[in-house]
């Protein structure tokens, strides 16, 4: 017989108010394992928690139960308390009777009722729990950054100046990211090149950080502390070791029709590129698709240039293994496709554009070299409109539910820095609302409108037509006046919404690291733990968490390194006992449970087994405890009932139901 | 391929063009159109009211008509496809609006919004396919620059109407490609033509129309289709130089029976 005590927590109201706790104790008491049982306020308390000590000693407890939130909260707590008092921490099951009672009823009978039945369901399966000792497991002392822009670097670069090895991956050819495109950057409108390059440099330079550019992450097995990572290094064509970056191929490759990324496709480049004169690494790549050496075999022109000897058509993709004790994801974003919205003739009119494109038109490096003229004819605009929250907070169903955040600042930079460099040239700005909370943000928004008379028009835009004159017109509304805007332009400007990178999908599914509806890596704790995945080991720098701007991007990249350097200061990591184990007699080594299990933590022996008397050789499962991270899928995919969790056995989820069904 | 159809009283007076075209070319495309017997007015314009429900009745009727016969219900006329449409998405949702109705027409079992409602454009699209219509051109329509006006009947509200993209529609486009021409995209094409403003204020009417008939000449466009009756009178009130026509027309004279005896 088991000495159970039970502690149901009051969690102040948020449990009284609609459980009857005093019923709940005394309805447990009638169970023949339960010795005590009683409730107080805060449980989680020194207080409580100094309850749950003295009764394990006075009662001579063996196991506990405590009534409270979910156990993602404070299981961890009333372990710990568990383990202070002498006893077991595996010997402490909670009953989770607020997030999933007290707070999804409004009845206080009905939730007493099923806060009993829990009470019941866990006392049930502590009965059956066994003490588990946790192992160890060792700690790589190297972090993986995925992607290389404005977070990713930050965040290397905070882990590397700790003492502690940084490899960056990035699957365009050089790093610098989004910022890198940007011309000024809100609100002191400095030059984003000039305080984005210096930290590309950097990086290249710091002896910690090592950068794959032009690569991706294959695959991700391990776990915290120690993940063992594929990276593909995509063929450049280039010998990064040999390459000077001296970019005379890049003027002399023949074929011109390269889109040119960095330049948002406003122009085009030869296949054999760099992306930007501040490129890192400064290499150059071909671009197979455009290239006529892998067309049609001949040319071969870049190669009668290089000095350097640096080009290699015969190169191939690598695949190399590393591995890391933590991995922080920082992917960033993209713009969202606008050609949904073509009522604003986006794929129609070459002189409606992005707001990214806008920023290449009006960037000293760009295909302009920083002067602002139509895309169509190269004229100089007299009027330019811009439209906000094209496919953010769209109530359509065509864009997204959320905030971009960043565009209603961006916008006033934009209409600012126009009417600064273009007094005679008309803005105007379309929002739903002007959003500017940040430091110096409001006022930097209220400059544009006073100071640099930018015309704001409450009211959205309804469509944008080319007019008889072959300008534009825009059809609006201004929801101030309530009158009809018929507004005659040389360009519009879409602030199209931002959403995460395409890729990200991918490489959530490879760390197992959960993503919201709109592809946002989710975080352990919105609140509490903001930086880190649900997935241990697995931190989150920059957009690719939601949507937020470079001060924002650079501070989030900078508390996610400390949480890596956290995990990376540790020799050893506790593992998780509760971990998945096989009964030879059972095991009849179909395979179902490999192919399931995630972490690769299953393989198959040829093992001697004595079963019913008789001596055989069978292919049995065994697990990998230090790999298993005890999610429990291979105890369901096993048709024989051989495969089993400790600490969730199949026994003690049967006696759980049966608590429940009683 | 049969389908319950409902014509409506302006495709039995003025858009004779609109039912007979349409008809034949179902025909020829192996589809027959049931008329509903004893069909009566669809109501004429969804009422905005959540009481006016005696004007909603004649829909839920031909509504059932069609259930019974376990057949989809094809109308063409754009009026009467938003009135019976969205009638019939009350039929599924409103509480208020199903009790009421069920206990004014005394069905023999209760009416809950069953019928699929299909728009003779919605026929071809998604029922037949355009490919096919493609096949069954004898007479493809080439280099002819046709404009498509949606009108907003057809497009809004667009979760009830579920037609298509308001903003950005295709179907009639891809239906212009299907007969062989060349479809015109111009801005005005979902704009609206000034509706029954044509009765009190012919003035403003008058000027909407003229927008969208500017907007696709302008555009090149050298023909102006559509599938509802009221925009085609009000923008023929306004042209004189570019044909506005029935989509039904040119599908028959593609499909080569325009000229058959009805």
């Amino acid at each position: 017989m088991q000495r159970i005590g039970v502690f149901v927590c009051w969690c102040g109201s948020n449990i009284a108010a609609t459980v009857d706790v005093d019923r709940v104790v005394e309805a447990v008491k009638t169970d023949p394992n339960v010795v005590h049982a009683e409730n107080y306020q805060y449980m989680c308390s020194e207080a409580g928690q100094k309850l749950i000590r003295d009764a394990i000693t006075e009662h001579q407890l063996t196991g506990i139960v405590v009534c409270s939130c979910s156990p993602r909260m404070h299981e961890q707590t009333f372990r710990k308390t568990a383990e202070a008092a002498g006893l077991n921490q595996y010997m402490v099951e909670i009953a989770n009777i607020r997030e999933q009672c007290s707070w999804i009823h409004k009845d206080k009978d009905e939730g007493t009722e099923k806060a009993i039945i829990l009470a019941r369901a866990a006392i049930a399966k502590v009965c059956l729990n066994a003490p588990l000792q946790p192992g160890q497991s060792k700690v790589v002392k190297r972090a993986l950054i995925i992607g290389g822009g404005i977070a990713g670097i930050q965040s290397a670069i905070d882990i590397a100046d700790a003492g502690y090895k940084v490899d960056i991956v990035e699957r365009t050819p050089t790093i610098g990211g989004k910022m890198a495109q940007l011309d000024k950057t809100f609100p002191t409108l400095d030059c984003a090149s000039c305080i984005v390059t210096p930290k590309m440099v950097e990086c290249a330079q710091h002896p910690n950080i090592t950068i794959y550019a032009y690569s991706e992450v294959e695959e991700v097995k391990g776990f915290v502390g120690n993940f063992n990572v594929k990276i593909r290094k995509k063929a450049r064509y280039v010998d990064e070791t040999k390459c000077t970056g001296c970019a005379v191929c890049t003027e002399k490759c023949p074929s011109r029709k390269g889109r040119n990324e960095f330049n948002c496709g406003l122009d085009t480049r030869g296949a054999v590129y760099i992306p930007f004169a501040q490129a890192i690494p400064n290499v150059a790549t071909i671009d197979a698709t455009n290239c006529l050496h892998f067309k049609t075999g001949k040319c071969g022109i870049c190669a009668k240039n290089c000095s350097a000897n640096a080009i290699d058509f015969e190169q191939k993709d690598e695949i190399f293994e590393e591995q890391y004790g933590a991995i922080v994801v920082a992917t960033g974003y993209q713009i969202s496709d606008v050609t949904k919205f073509d009522e604003y003739q986006y794929t129609k009119h070459p002189d409606v554009v992005t707001s990214l494109e806008l920023e290449r038109l009006m960037n000293a490096a760009g295909p302009s070299k920083g002067v602002l003229v139509k895309p169509s004819d190269g004229k100089h605009p007299h009027d330019i409109v811009f439209i906000q929250c094209v496919g953010s907070r769209d109530i359509s169903g065509r864009g997204k539910c959320y905030c971009s955040k960043i565009c209603c600042m961006y916008t006033a930079k934009h209409a600012m820095l126009i009417r600064e460099k273009y007094p005679d040239v008309n803005v105007h700005v379309f929002y739903i609302d002007v959003r500017t909370p940040g430091k110096n943000f409001d006022e930097f928004y209220r400059r544009a409108v006073e100071q640099y008379n930018v015309d704001y028009i409450k009211g959205m835009v309804g469509k944008v037509y080319e007019n008889e004159k072959g300008g534009l017109t825009v059809q609006a509304v201004d929801l101030i006046s309530n009158e009809r805007v018929m507004l005659d332009t040389d360009m519009v400007v879409l602030a199209a919404a931002i959403e995460p990178s395409d890729g990200v999908k991918h490489i959530a599914s490879m760390l197992t690291a959960s993503i919201d509806t709109n592809n946002f890596l989710t975080e352990a704790h919105p609140k509490l733990r903001p930086v880190e995945s649900p997935t241990a080991g697995v931190f989150l720098s920059g957009v690719c968490q939601g949507p937020k701007d470079i001060p924002e991007t650079v501070s989030q990249a900078g508390a996610a390194a400390v949480k890596v350097v956290g995990l990376l200061a540790k020799d050893y990591l506790v593992t998780n006992p509760c971990t998945a184990h096989t009964d030879e007699t059972m095991c009849n080594g179909c395979s179902s449970c490999e192919r399931v299990c995630p972490y690769g933590a299953i393989s198959y022996i040829d093992k001697e087994v004595m079963d019913k008397g008789v001596r055989e050789v069978r292919r049995i499962a065994q697990v990998n405890g230090a790999l298993c991270q005890g999610c429990g899928a291979c105890t369901v995919a096993c048709p024989s009932g051989a495969m089993d969790l400790k600490g969730f056995s199949n026994k003690q989820i049967m006696a759980e139901v049966d608590a429940i069904c009683k | 391929m049969i389908y319950s159809y409902f014509p409506g009283c302006t495709l039995k007076a003025k858009a004779q063009d609109l039912d007979t075209y349409g008809r034949k070319a179902a025909e020829a495309l192996g589809v027959t159109l049931e008329e509903i017997p004893e069909w009566q007015c669809c109501g004429a314009v969804y009422q905005q009211a959540t009481d006016e429900i005696a004007t909603k009745l004649s829909s839920v009727r031909a509504l059932n008509a069609a259930k019974e016969k376990g057949q989809p219900l094809v109308t063409i006329c754009s009026a009467c496809h938003h009135v019976i449409k969205r009638v019939n998405e009350d039929m599924k949702e409103n509480e208020d609006m199903i009790l009421r109705a069920n206990n004014y027409l005394k069905f023999d079992e209760p009416y809950h919004g069953e019928t699929e409602v299909i728009h003779y454009l919605e026929m071809l699209r998604d029922k037949i396919g355009f490919d096919k219509i493609k096949e069954a051109v004898v007479n493809p329509l080439k280099g002819k620059k046709i404009a498509a006006y949606y009108g907003c009947l057809l497009l809004r509200p667009s979760k009830v109407m579920q037609f298509d993209d308001p903003e950005n529609p295709t179907i009639i486009e891809d239906f212009i490609k299907a007969i062989g021409a060349e479809p015109v995209v111009y801005p005005f094409r979902n704009e609206c033509c000034g509706g029954y403003q044509t009765i009190t204020d012919k003035d403003q009417s008058d000027r909407f129309a003229n927008k969208v008939i500017d907007s696709a000449k302008m555009k090149g466009a050298e023909m102006i289709i559509t599938a509802c009756p009221l925009c085609l009178y009000n923008l023929k009130q306004n042209t004189r130089d570019i044909p506005v026509v029935y989509f039904t027309e040119l599908l028959a004279e593609a499909l080569g029976v325009k000229e058959q005896e009805g």
